[in-house]
């Protein structure tokens, strides 16, 4: 392609615009509407994920060894644990610690009375995962070593974990390919009302012998600056909503910083820009072509 | 009525289009052409004549690659448009011009912009349109209104910028569909001095019209067609009224 005629395909894209200024805004204002649901939505879910991520940080399953166990053997099993691929970071604590925890805790100077260990055979391994849906998995392969006399896990914790980190899933898929199909049905729209619109210059182009592409392009052009200005609209609203929220609720409710730790703007926007961006393109990308392709057969 | 003169016989070596029983049908069965036979030659200008329904405008369709044929076979500079390829459609109508009797220019943009879209569409560089665009321009004689909009000229200007605009991409074969229809009879007559001027210059014309008194003045080739039929094919012809 020369040089001009990209220019000149770009300038037609902008062309087509203005001159279907209604129909553009119209796609401009849903796709950033959208696009601005989508960014709301992937800062609330990225942060809850990242509190869940926390919250399934503190989830543990302890293994206690068969009585009389010798330390090799403990050591050899802490190995063998280790080596998983589930396993993110395991602490051994031995019978004393296990008993000093306890006493602190639970009994304070009435402990002293005791002269021996009560807690003997609580020398354990205290095993934290990556996914806290392998919890499953591992604890039946713990159980199967030889020298673990038992396996204590929270089967709530996970469960529930898993359950909302699989439903977040779901919902962020259901909601964003909801978003998805109306954009490319309003940039639809848009193009082949633009095409209607310059039927009677397409037509004098396929006379004069345009190809598909040269008669196409500025349609593709015109989708795609939708979709770009669409998607770079709400990006600003969204970063300073997000400061405000978030100064607000740390604020507002500091007794839930100790419980909730928010993900840092910088971070949020490292991914929305760029996917944003990205979505705005291929929205109008997509739109403009299945259009073109169905309504301009040159 | 009777076939005044058929032009048969072997294709000539500088033959342009040729058409070999030919025929067109549309989707409801009613036929457009009619087995028709014609061989135009480089250089020639030929008046394709015909009331309302005669296939006239078909056969412009037909020499566009607008449409196929239904049975035969059809020629153009080589082209063989019963059977070309989609992709290879435009490549082959860069060697056309045309013009329509409703001008069809583009009302936002001015005279220059008209003419220079006909470049920027085959891919022209822009030192190209600059040098060509005016020289065409001069030709049909509005060198001074390049800045005009279409609806600030008259008819005959209008279709003076639509020539500019055929002729710019220097085609083999100029199509004119009723160039005059919409003019009053001296922007008429210059159109048709212009058209005899590009062909004198070597372009074919192919001027498809109702101008009886213009048909008649000129003398050239006649093709006058009925019902889809082909009925006389005169080399200084004149309009045949339908009985």
């Amino acid at each position: 392609m020369r040089i001009n005629t990209f220019f000149y395909t770009l300038k037609q894209g902008f062309r087509n615009i203005f001159r279907n200024k209604l129909f553009s805004l119209a796609s401009i204002a849903t796709i950033a509407a959208c696009l601005f649901l989508f960014g709301i939505f992937y800062a609330v879910v990225a942060n809850f994920q990242h509190i869940v991520k926390n919250a399934e940080e503190g989830v543990s399953v302890w293994v206690f060894f068969d009585e009389g166990i010798e330390d090799v053997r403990i050591q050899q099993i802490g190995d063998m644990i280790a080596k998983r691929p589930e396993v993110a970071k395991m602490d051994f604590i031995s019978a004393e610690e296990a008993w000093e925890s306890f006493r602190d805790e639970y009994l304070g100077e009435y402990g002293d009375g005791f002269t021996e260990n009560p807690l003997e055979n609580s020398a354990n391994y205290q095993v934290y995962l990556n996914d806290v849906s392998m919890q499953s998995a591992l604890v039946t392969y713990l159980e199967s070593i030889e020298g673990v006399r038992m396996v204590n896990r929270s089967e709530l914790v996970a469960t529930t974990l898993t359950g909302v980190n699989a439903l977040i899933a779901y919902v962020s898929v259901g909601i964003i390919a909801i978003l998805l199909a109306v954009s490319i049905f309003l940039i639809s729209n848009t193009v082949a009302i633009g095409i209607s619109v310059r039927k009677e210059e397409i037509n004098i182009m396929k006379y004069i012998g345009a190809t598909d592409f040269f008669v196409r392009s500025p349609f593709v052009v015109e989708g795609i600056m939708i979709g770009l200005i669409g998607a770079a609209m709400p990006l600003g609203f969204i970063y300073a909503i997000y400061n405000v929220v978030l100064t607000y609720v740390t604020d507002r409710f500091p007794q839930l910083s100790s419980l909730l730790s928010f993900v840092a703007v910088e971070e949020v926007f490292n991914v929305l820009v760029p996917v944003s961006l990205g979505l705005g393109v291929g929205i109008g990308f997509l739109g403009s072509i299945v259009t073109v392709r169905r309504h301009l057969r040159v | 009525m009777a076939v005044k003169k058929k032009r048969k016989g072997p294709v000539v070596e500088n033959e342009i289009i040729t058409l070999t029983n030919v025929s067109k049908a549309y989707s409801t069965g009613a036929p457009a052409l009619k087995d028709v036979n014609l061989h135009i030659s480089r250089g020639e200008f030929v008046f394709i004549v015909g009331d309302s329904g005669s296939g006239k405008s078909t056969l412009i369709k037909l020499l566009l690659r607008e449409l196929t044929v239904s049975s035969g076979y059809i020629n153009v500079m080589g082209y063989d448009l019963s059977r070309i390829k989609h992709r290879k459609i435009p490549k082959f109508r860069r060697n056309l011009g045309i013009v329509f009797q409703d001008f069809r220019l583009l009302k936002d943009r001015n005279v220059y912009e008209n003419v220079a879209f006909a470049q920027r569409i085959i891919q022209k560089s822009n030192k190209e349109i600059k040098k060509n665009v005016p020289s065409i321009l001069a030709i049909v004689g509005l060198a001074g209104k390049y800045k005009a909009k279409p609806r600030q000229l008259s008819g005959g200007e209008q279709q003076r910028v639509a020539l500019a605009r055929a002729l710019v991409n220097q085609p083999t074969i100029l199509l004119a569909d009723e160039p005059t229809g919409n003019l009053d009879p001296k922007n008429s007559w210059e159109i048709m001095k212009l058209l005899e001027q590009i062909n004198e210059n070597g372009t074919t014309v192919i001027v498809v019209t109702h101008n009886r008194e213009i048909v008649n003045a000129m003398q050239k080739r006649v093709i006058t067609l009925r019902r889809g039929v082909i009925i006389s094919d005169e080399e200084k012809g004149g309009y045949i009224d339908e009985d």
